[in-house]
């Protein structure tokens, strides 16, 4: 089962007591300020957790996976993460209990 | 944007709560994120994209000060895969704007 934005509302009731309505609006709008800001350059540092970064990419020449046939792959922005060390260390820690 | 710049502008669009309401949610919202993900577990956010967990089998490295080899163990590490509607505005914001390195 996967974390989704059902489960953070949840908490959100859960732990502050706001109402679902406004629970909701607060997930929606945390990650509408996100896209906000990678859509407008600007990249994202949440401490703790990781970074969002942008990489803009040159073209390329690539394939069609599909029909092998060649294609360029144009210029492109995309978004990477970086996960901050608290998170990566957490993630190492949780993964030798769990077993993965 | 950093966490606290991100803190500022949603409370200013959600104006019916307190800056410290939102505050202790983004803070809940990361900390379950983490959590998530510590247990295991993968995130999924239509639009926005999708957490996981890659494994990374055990090998051999060296310290590159000493130069000396070390057995690295197995681990897991994020793995973050940008939702459609992320890639489009990224990409189209790259359109209309300058590079963020420059």
């Amino acid at each position: 089962m996967a974390l989704t934005k059902v489960d953070m509302a949840e908490c959100l009731f859960d732990e502050l007591g706001l109402n679902k309505r406004e629970a909701r609006e607060l997930v929606d709008h945390l990650f509408e300020e996100l896209r906000l800001s990678l859509e407008s350059g600007e990249p994202v540092k949440l401490s703790g957790f990781g970074n969002f970064d942008l990489r803009d990419k040159a073209e390329r020449p690539g394939r069609n996976p599909k029909t092998g046939t060649a294609a360029t792959i144009s210029a492109r922005r995309v978004v990477t993460f970086r996960p901050g060390i608290k998170l990566k260390t957490r993630v190492e820690a949780g993964a030798r209990s769990f077993g993965k | 944007m950093t966490k606290s710049e991100l803190i500022d502008r949603l409370a200013v669009k959600l104006g019916h709560l307190t800056h410290r309401d939102v505050e202790l949610a983004v803070r809940s919202m990361l900390e379950l994120m983490s959590r998530s993900l510590a247990e295991g577990e993968r995130i999924e956010v239509r639009g926005f994209g999708s957490f996981s967990l890659r494994f990374r089998p055990s090998r051999m490295g060296r310290n590159p000060r000493t130069g000396s080899a070390v057995a690295l163990p197995d681990k897991h590490v994020v793995h973050f895969k940008p939702g459609r509607a992320l890639r489009e505005r990224v990409d189209r914001g790259a359109g209309r704007l300058p590079s963020p390195d420059g």
